[in-house]
């Protein structure tokens, strides 16, 4: 085998210009694929960075004006939520685990010199899970039952606003006032928002009682198990809309009456357009491999007839075909391998180099209001792909180097040695 | 056993398109264990071909030939490759060394198809040369060689294997007369050492140095001589004679 290996390289090597003009289209493949893959994996990566910030599978509800007379009642009604609703969806929609009214008000948030206007939301305990916020243990806890139950009057800050309010201090225990009333803070989210400014979070027994008399209010947010595909959310989101549409006394077919904002179902939407992105991004790239292929195939067979001689020679001298064939389809794989590798390197030295200097970019970005929105985030591929390269460049080189190791087979030696 | 090769009622045609061309009708040809034998012929006679069967680089279609006791006909490639490999030398007029690689390397490539370690084809192949006077000339390229020179290594690249037989197809058809006579001389010397030589050509100095010619005409033997007392005596006419 080392035998073998010594006669392939040497003829390699005393042909190095075809050797490595065969091998640079196999690198360029590669190179092309590893590419296109991080860039695939970037976009995806940018996307999935933004979702998975909130939990993928929550709906929001909200109430609209009805467009279609209904049952004796007029069109243009504006619709509106009781909590009789929330524990409906409780109770009656089997698909409904974590469930959470909200109630918003804009006001001012307080604490001594220091004052800013801010989303006031009111909020039942479950938020916190549905949302994801983050609540480091020395940030203290989220609004829970009891406080629901006394209406008590406590708040859970964003950081942005404690940190604005309380420059160099702890704001838990401190109480802090909204509009004329004081709330003790009791939490702080850690978590970055999407979008939107900061936010602060009361009881949502509170809130109703104090900025809302008529307890009439316009989101419900909860959380589906069990709807995987988008068949099956599509046909949730119809049977929900029917049992609403009971509910509230609207047309059943009212689209303006009840907005239904399934984030699962777009979260299966964008990963369908990713896996299709990969698809395609794999499949480029694999077709631009082939090219490669084709070009090492045709080089190997170009050198099978430039070395016809040689071959017949070797026949001659008692060469088995076995070991012609051998040592062709060897010497194909080895050429492919070696610059697949070369391609391999490059193509991932690209992608690193490209992800080190974007994360330098995103760290040396002041923290802004702004969203961090991005993208594309590491544009790279997963060491997983060197062995996958691995098998695909010996299949490759195998392939390649067949069609002409068979014709190397079929030399005649007599005739081959009559050629000058 | 005696005989080294045994030919009888060998036919072979050769298919072009427009009609099959008949090139051997019907040979009989029996040489012994060591013999040192040419094949003369006008162009066309057959000569090449009969020595490409010889050598198992051809098939035929009719007749049977025996190499050393073995019935050679219908071989795999595989085991064509094996009998060449273990039992014939070849000398090619066209010398046929691997151009990229050196004296020492084309002399040793016949051992790598044995399956010898490099190391070990490497110091037989130096021996071969050295007896070919080519020590110093191990790791030159064939086209730093002069034509004997490189007909020289090409013997010597056959002898390694210890062949039973060589066969050299015009061995000295691209030499000058000097380079011919040392040429024969060491194909004459390797004869002595009791392998069987047969040697194809058109040249009668060459047929001359050895010890029994076949004359072919028109795929047949038209007669053979025999060297008595260093003189070439007609023996045979028997496929003239049956017409």
């Amino acid at each position: 085998m080392i035998d073998l290996l010594q006669e392939i390289f040497e003829t390699l090597k005393k042909n190095k210009m075809r050797t490595t003009l065969t091998g640079l289209s196999v690198s360029w493949g590669i190179f092309i694929l590893i590419i296109l893959l991080g860039a695939g994996n970037g976009l995806k990566n940018g996307v999935m960075q933004n979702f998975s910030s909130r939990a993928v599978n929550r709906i929001n509800l909200y109430p609209g004006r009805t467009s279609i007379p209904h049952k004796g009642l007029k069109s243009d009604r504006q619709l509106s939520f009781t909590t009789e609703e929330v524990d409906f969806i409780k109770d009656e929609v089997s698909e409904s685990r974590l469930i959470t009214a909200r109630l918003n008000n804009t006001m001012n948030v307080t604490y001594g010199n220091e004052y800013g206007s801010y989303e006031i939301r009111g909020v039942m305990p479950n938020y916190s899970h549905i949302e994801k916020l983050t609540i480091r243990p020395e940030d203290g806890r989220f609004i829970n039952n009891l406080d629901m139950k006394e209406y008590n009057k406590v708040i859970v800050l964003d950081k942005k606003i404690a940190d604005l309010l309380f420059p160099g201090e702890s704001a838990i225990g401190k109480t802090v006032k909204l509009g004329s009333l004081m709330f003790k803070v009791v939490g702080i989210n850690s978590r970055k928002e999407d979008w939107g400014g900061p936010k602060a979070y009361i009881p949502f027994t509170t809130s109703q009682s104090i900025f809302n008399p008529n307890g009439k209010f316009y989101n419900i947010v909860f959380t589906v198990d069990g709807l995987n595909t988008k068949e099956a959310n599509d046909k949730f989101n119809e049977t929900l809309r029917t049992m609403m549409s009971r509910r509230l006394n609207f047309n059943p077919n009212d689209e303006q009456a009840l907005w239904i904002n399934n984030a699962q179902s777009e979260y299966i939407e964008t990963m369908n357009i990713f896996n299709g992105i990969t698809l395609f991004v794999t499949i480029v790239g694999i077709l631009t491999l082939i090219a490669g292929i084709v070009g090492v195939s045709n080089i190997m067979l170009v050198s099978v007839k430039e070395r016809t001689r040689e071959i017949g020679i070797r026949k001659a001298i008692g060469a088995k075909p076995s070991s012609i064939l051998k040592t062709i389809i060897l010497e194909s794989i080895i050429i492919t391998t070696l610059f697949g590798y070369i391609g391999l390197m490059m193509g991932i030295g690209l992608t690193e180099i490209i992800n080190f200097f974007m994360e330098q970019a995103a760290s040396a970005q002041p923290v802004s209001d702004e969203p961090q929105m991005s993208v594309f985030t590491n544009p790279t591929v997963e060491v997983g792909y060197a062995v996958f390269a691995t098998i695909v460049l010996i299949v490759s080189g195998v392939l390649a180097g067949y069609l002409p190791a068979r014709k190397a087979v079929k030399v005649k030696p007599i005739e081959a040695m009559r050629q000058e | 056993m005696r005989r080294m090769i045994e030919i009888r009622q060998l036919h072979k045609s050769y298919h072009t398109e427009a009609l099959p061309l008949h090139v051997l009708k019907g040979i009989d040809l029996h040489i012994d264990k060591g013999e040192y034998v040419s094949i003369m012929g006008a162009s066309g006679s057959g000569k090449s071909t009969l020595l490409n069967i010889i050598g198992i680089l051809d098939t035929y279609d009719a007749g049977d030939y025996y190499l050393n006791g073995s019935l050679i006909k219908d071989l795999s490639e595989t085991q064509a490759a094996r009998y060449r490999n273990e039992m014939i030398g070849f000398v090619f007029q066209s010398f046929n060394l691997i151009n990229f690689k050196n004296a020492l390397e084309n002399v040793a490539l016949p051992l790598y198809y044995k399956k010898v370690s490099r190391k070990k084809r490497n110091i037989i192949a130096m021996e071969h040369l050295d007896k070919m006077g080519l020590k110093d000339w191990a790791h030159h390229l064939p086209n730093e060689l002069s034509g004997g020179q490189k007909q020289r290594v090409a013997i010597a690249r056959a002898m390694i294997s210890n062949p039973k037989i060589i066969l050299a197809d015009e061995p000295t058809g691209a030499l000058d007369s000097n380079t011919t006579i040392e040429v024969m001389e060491v194909l004459t010397n390797l004869n002595k050492e009791g392998i069987t030589t047969i040697i194809v050509t058109h040249e009668k100095s060459v047929s001359d140095a050895t010890n029994r010619i076949i004359h072919l005409k028109d795929g047949m033997i038209e007669y053979e001589t025999n060297k008595a007392n260093g003189v070439h005596v007609t023996t045979t006419n028997l496929n003239y004679q049956s017409l």
